[in-house]
């Protein structure tokens, strides 16, 4: 074989290496992208903090520790918010008894005069709490509403959610992370008798 | 950790609209003036229009706030009615590139020379799958009063 076959073999090569390189670093984004649940090995803790709800009790991401969370930064004027907002409450209804819990945080600028009437006329069954610039920092500047974060038991996000998504990726999710059993403090899977 | 959520999230940021400049404004003591704002929004997004068609959005606003005219009125850009996957209904808005005309009265004892006729454009844009803050752009225009 000549020396150019050669060359241009290797160059071949070298391109079918970097074509793979390349898929497999994308196959490994897939998870993030398609909104699937992240592996446990790749979760990382929710950022804790202290928001208000309408009666004034101040509620922490700490509080739920144990129960499977979805947390949607939301507005009123939110279009698109208000598209997920049904599904949300019957995910309320639905997963509530097996350690699940919806916490809305509004970024409403106009704070409970327009979340409270807004939230009464949609019957809204799940917490609000009035969400602040701080918060939405601590959860990599959420600007784009809704942004959704399903935590699992472990106060860990499983999945992030930026615009209107499907119904299905949420209930995917909610359903896997409410199906692992809870890791205990020595990091022991138990069992799941829920 | 910070990192990774703000990679998932760094393509979402809030679209600037952004506003021409204006040339000086003559303006005769006793009549009418007009300032036009030329504003622009990134492609694939839109604003309410100034009419939006529900009552829980935010409305494209021009607020005068200072300088030596006297709002008369604002004629704001007719909104398109559009479609989105977030609306049952089409909605009133605007997008790319559009005018907001406002005619002045010129108070017949306002000083003579130039001063700034200073206002806030507010509006609120969304795309077709998320929605973003409110955001208020400045606008001054240089008014030489005659």
């Amino acid at each position: 074989m000549s020396k150019r076959v050669w060359i241009r073999a290797l160059q071949i090569g070298v391109v079918a290496a970097s074509l793979g390189v390349l898929a497999w670093t994308m196959h490994d984004r897939e998870p993030e992208t398609r909104h699937v649940v992240k592996a446990d090995s790749k979760r990382q803790q929710a950022p804790e903090f202290a928001l208000k709800d309408a009666g004034g009790k101040l509620v922490h991401l700490s509080d739920f520790k144990g129960k499977v969370v979805l947390l949607d930064f939301w507005a009123t004027w939110c279009g698109p918010c208000n598209i997920e907002i049904p599904w949300f409450m019957e995910f309320e209804r639905k997963y509530k008894d097996r350690g699940f819990e919806v916490l809305g945080v509004s970024m409403d600028d106009d704070g409970w005069k327009v979340i409270t009437p807004f939230v009464e006329h949609r019957k809204i069954n799940y917490r609000i709490v009035l969400g602040d610039d701080k918060t939405g920092d601590l959860y990599g500047s959420v600007e784009a509403l809704p942004t959704t974060f399903v935590i699992d038991r472990e106060g860990r996000i499983a999945s992030v959610h930026v615009g209107l998504s499907g119904r299905k990726d949420f209930e995917d999710a909610i359903e896997k992370l409410l199906d692992d059993a809870p890791v205990d403090s020595v990091g022991v899977k138990r069992a799941n008798h829920s | 950790m910070l990192l990774s959520i703000a990679l998932v999230l760094s393509a979402q940021t809030t679209p600037n609209l952004t506003v021409d400049s204006v040339a000086t404004v003559k303006a005769a003591k006793g009549g009418t003036a007009t300032i036009t704002i030329e504003a622009h929004l990134p492609r694939g997004f839109h604003a309410n229009s100034n009419k939006p068609t529900e009552a829980y959005l935010i409305p494209l606003t021009l607020k005068w706030n200072s300088g030596p005219l006297t709002t008369e009125s604002v004629e704001y850009p007719k909104g398109s009615m559009e479609k989105y996957s977030f609306s049952d209904k089409p909605l009133s808005v605007v997008t790319g590139d559009f005018s907001i005309k406002t005619t002045f009265k010129v108070p017949a004892d306002a000083a003579n020379g130039p001063a700034s006729e200073v206002g806030a454009l507010k509006y609120q844009a969304c795309n077709d799958r998320a929605c973003f803050p409110p955001k208020t752009v400045p606008v001054s225009v240089t008014v030489s009063v005659e």
